[in-house]
């Protein structure tokens, strides 16, 4: 399909859409009354910037069925999602909905290599989590083998893998990882074993996770991303070229916004990501705020399809930092430091505000037994790190170092950054 | 002669350094020598002891950051221009010293020396007679 063939498709869908929720979503009718667009003024896709956005919370304070548009009988499954703080999200699907949910799960299984001659297991949870049935139906779908393994027995699965010859799996890539030590344990080895095909998501995972991934359970592994707000797994996949996930974007709208500003931005640049349910009629959404960081690839993927790609998922927006005006992500800094083998996967960013300038410092652990004991050395070390941060946050950073477990250690990400400035 | 010697990284703050001569008189671990060189954030403090092993363990389960260097350790007599004598010879063959620092015992003293190359530095020494120290 032709890029002008696709944006004549995501206008009409995007009208149909908006009339659906403007007629049946007291919430998105308010909301487009107060800014007032009626469903005629929205006709080409690029009007799609004229509509209210969606977040979370607006799920939340909708809880637990506000935002669904169809009747209740039309819902033929309901997903939940649970969230750390206050209301779980309720998803409601129609059979159109589900119909559509296969089709793009069954995209991503064929963009893998998987046939109807394949074996399939499904390691993600069964339930309300949508990544197990997301999948499963996927792979009923391509025609293969579905085996609803699940998650938790991880003994049983192994026995499966081997036994019935199992070619492709799905699990998040930590799972895999495990699966990898599992099977060690068990003295099997990769040739006890025929996986051929495995598709990750569900967490972020790095290049270096899909090497040993690979390497250790001798597949080819690919991301696969969803969120449960949106569908489940099957908004974005990789194809062979592993450069990138191609997005389904006839029936996912994608945009990147300033995640401060909400001003749309470019392909290339990164920011929040955005979707818009183009086909969906269970709970549509206009313009839902994911809070992932990552950014629309330009150009076309040697592959052949003409999909827009994301790159990696490199973040959470709610732990951007604004210093100066330039936009800092935590996980930038964390990248900068896990390559120099001289200090700790650990930091603290400390942010301030001096003569009405903002400061930032990054506080990093010297490595228990590695470092110099010529002060010079020392210095070059601090200053390698200064200069790799500022290339890559584009503003300059006062680097501490620090000695072994001095840094608070905790789970959560927050705590990796003190913003003294909103003290005062 | 080549000695291992202790360097901890400490964060320039108040009684980090009684905090290591803590840990070690509570292992009884007797310090030879130290000295510590400090920028505006952080210090490095360099130990001699006589049980290097054991020290390295004690401080890292303290969670101190230490890692273990070569130096050289000179032994001369306690006079006036003994040492001089010594570093010129060095200064002549292109040795140059990072760091030194040194402790006296009635008799003889000895200073601890880093070089940049530490085999050349060794083999220079080992040239000299004891009457030239
Ligand atoms: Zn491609």
């Amino acid at each position: 399909m032709s890029r002008d063939e696709m944006m004549d498709l995501q206008g009409k869908r995007l009208h149909k859409l908006v009339e659906l929720v403007y007629h049946h979503v007291p919430f998105y009718r308010d909301k487009m009354q107060a800014l007032d667009i009626t469903p005629e003024d929205i006709r080409t896709i690029e009007d799609i910037t004229r509509l209210p956005f969606t977040t979370k919370q607006d799920l939340r304070d909708n809880y637990p069925l506000g935002l669904q548009a169809a009747a209740q009988s039309e819902i033929v499954r309901i997903h939940a999602s649970s969230g750390t703080t206050g209301n779980p999200t309720i998803v409601g699907y129609t059979g159109r909905d589900i119909e559509i949910w296969k089709e793009v799960a069954a995209r991503c299984l064929t963009a893998y290599g998987v046939t109807r001659n394949d074996i399939f297991s499904v390691g993600y949870g069964y339930g309300l989590f949508t990544g197990g049935l997301g999948v499963h139906n996927g792979v009923e779908y391509v025609g293969a083998s579905v085996v609803p393994t699940s998650t938790g027995n991880t003994e049983k699965h192994l026995r499966l893998l081997r036994d019935l010859k199992i070619t492709g799996i799905a699990c998040t890539p930590s799972y895999a990882l495990y699966l990898a030590e599992a099977m060690d344990k068990a003295g099997m080895t990769k040739d006890d074993i025929c996986l051929r095909i495995g598709a990750f998501g569900a967490e972020p995972w790095t290049e270096n996770m899909r090497r040993e991934i690979e390497d250790r359970l001798g597949l080819q592994a690919y991301n696969i991303y969803g969120l449960s707000e949106i569908m489940g797994p099957g908004v974005s996949y990789e194809c062979e070229c592993k450069d990138g996930s191609h997005i389904c974007e006839d029936h996912f709208y994608p945009e990147i916004i300033n995640p401060d500003t909400l001003e749309p931005l470019g392909r290339g640049q990164t920011g929040e990501l955005v979707f818009t349910t183009l086909t969906k009629t269970g709970m549509p959404l206009l313009r839902y705020r994911t809070k992932d960081l990552t950014s629309l690839m330009e150009g076309d993927c040697p592959c052949g399809r003409t999909s827009v790609r994301m790159t990696r998922i490199i973040g959470r927006s709610d732990d951007m930092l604004i210093i100066r005006g330039i936009n800092v992500f935590p996980s930038q800094v964390e990248s900068v430091i896990l390559e120099m083998p001289e200090f700790e996967p650990r930091y603290m960013l400390v942010v301030d505000r001096v003569n009405n300038l903002d400061t930032l410092q990054v506080q990093v652990e010297v490595r228990k037994d590695y470092f110099s004991d010529e002060i010079g050395v020392m210095l070059q070390l601090k200053r390698r790190l200064s200069d790799r941060l500022k290339s890559i946050l584009s503003i300059s950073a006062d680097v501490k170092l620090m000695e072994p477990n001095s840094i608070p250690r905790s789970e959560g990400k927050s705590v990796r950054i003190q913003d003294r400035r909103q003290l005062k | 002669m080549v000695t291992k010697q202790i360097s901890i990284f400490l964060e320039n703050k108040r009684g980090r350094i009684n905090d290591v001569t803590k840990v070690l008189a509570a292992n009884g671990i007797n310090m030879d020598a130290f000295c510590i060189a400090e920028t505006s954030d952080f210090g490095l403090m360099r130990l001699i002891v006589q049980e290097v092993d054991r020290a390295v363990e004690v401080l890292r389960s303290a969670d101190f950051a230490v890692i273990v260097t070569d130096v050289v350790n000179i032994r001369c007599r306690n006079v006036p221009g003994a040492l001089s004598s010594v570093l010129e010879k060095l200064a002549g063959q292109d040795i140059f010293i990072e760091y030194m620092y040194a402790f006296s015992r009635s008799e003889t003293a000895d200073v601890i020396i880093k070089p940049n190359n530490l085999e050349e530095c060794i083999r220079i020494l080992d040239g000299l007679s004891l009457d030239n120290r």
